[in-house]
């Protein structure tokens, strides 16, 4: 059990660390690398090589984005065992839903509450 | 004492030259460090989240993941809104950037600065600055990886 936060702390931190040296030493935008990271993360889940480190590292695999991008392509492999052909446009979107809903939900609750502050 | 003045050129000639040398690798290795500290303890935090739907609620892993995703979305919107999760970013780079939290910051925070510019065209369209780009790339990439997978069962 501490094992496992031990895990998530170290695989979670070294995919943040990367994404820190992409920013240093390329000129990647964080909104490049948030693409990059969930593209890759669905290319990984696709070819079976996410599932090993999200077994391994629990939350330290499935909170990066990386971990969105590979709920997104896991969710449309699965739906295409079951539905065939339209699970490729369903399942993707299904499995990440909770996220995407959360955010937008979240996102605009935020925006009618607080009032945006002068940058210091 | 021309010689002494020489040697004074050159000493800080050669710190400068260490400075010059030494100062961007050690910035390097000190954000690396707080990007890899931050967003390991967000990903620590998630863990205990995902270990509390799974154990105490009995999710089933899939849904427990999610659930931590909705949470950790929710602190991420409640942080930015009161200016917090900024200060955590001046400090972390990265490591507050790839976790989701990062991706949730990056829908409150445009959604919050063009507020004044109406609910619809400001709020509404602003949410997907940052977030649009994620899920055109993120859906699309995961509709070709479906229908591979589904042309690979076929034949």
């Amino acid at each position: 059990m501490i094992l496992m936060y031990v895990k998530a702390f170290i695989v979670g931190g070294i995919l943040c660390a990367i994404g820190q040296v992409l920013l240093l030493k390329t000129a990647l935008t964080s909104s490049r690398i948030l693409v990059g990271y969930v593209t890759v993360g669905v290319i990984l889940g696709a070819l079976g090589l996410y599932e090993p480190l999200a077994d391994f590292a629990g939350a330290g695999a499935t909170v990066p984005l990386t971990g969105f991008g590979y709920a997104l392509s896991q969710g449309a492999m699965e739906a295409v065992k079951s539905q065939g052909i339209l699970g490729a446009f369903t399942g993707g979107v299904t499995s990440a839903a909770g996220g995407i809903a959360a955010a937008v939900f979240f996102g605009y609750l935020a925006a009618l509450i607080f009032k945006p502050r002068m940058k210091s | 004492m021309e010689t002494k003045s020489h040697n004074r050129a050159q000493q800080i000639e050669r710190y400068a030259g260490l400075v010059a040398r030494l100062a961007p690798k050690s910035d390097m290795a000190k954000g690396v460090v707080r990007a890899f500290l931050v967003g390991g303890l967000i990903c620590t935090l998630g863990q205990g989240i995902t270990d509390f739907f799974a154990y105490k609620m009995e999710f089933g892993t899939q849904a427990a993941s999610t659930a931590t995703s909705i949470c950790l979305i929710f602190l991420s919107a409640l942080l930015t809104g009161l200016g917090v999760y900024d200060r955590i970013g001046k400090f972390a780079g990265a490591g507050s950037i790839v976790p989701i939290t990062g991706f949730a910051n990056s829908v409150v925070a445009p959604a919050m600065e063009f507020r004044r510019e109406g609910l619809v065209m400001g709020v509404g369209a602003k949410l997907f600055t940052l977030a649009g780009p994620v899920l055109v790339y993120g859906i699309g990439s995961s509709v070709i990886v479906g229908l591979i997978a589904f042309f690979m069962e076929v034949m």
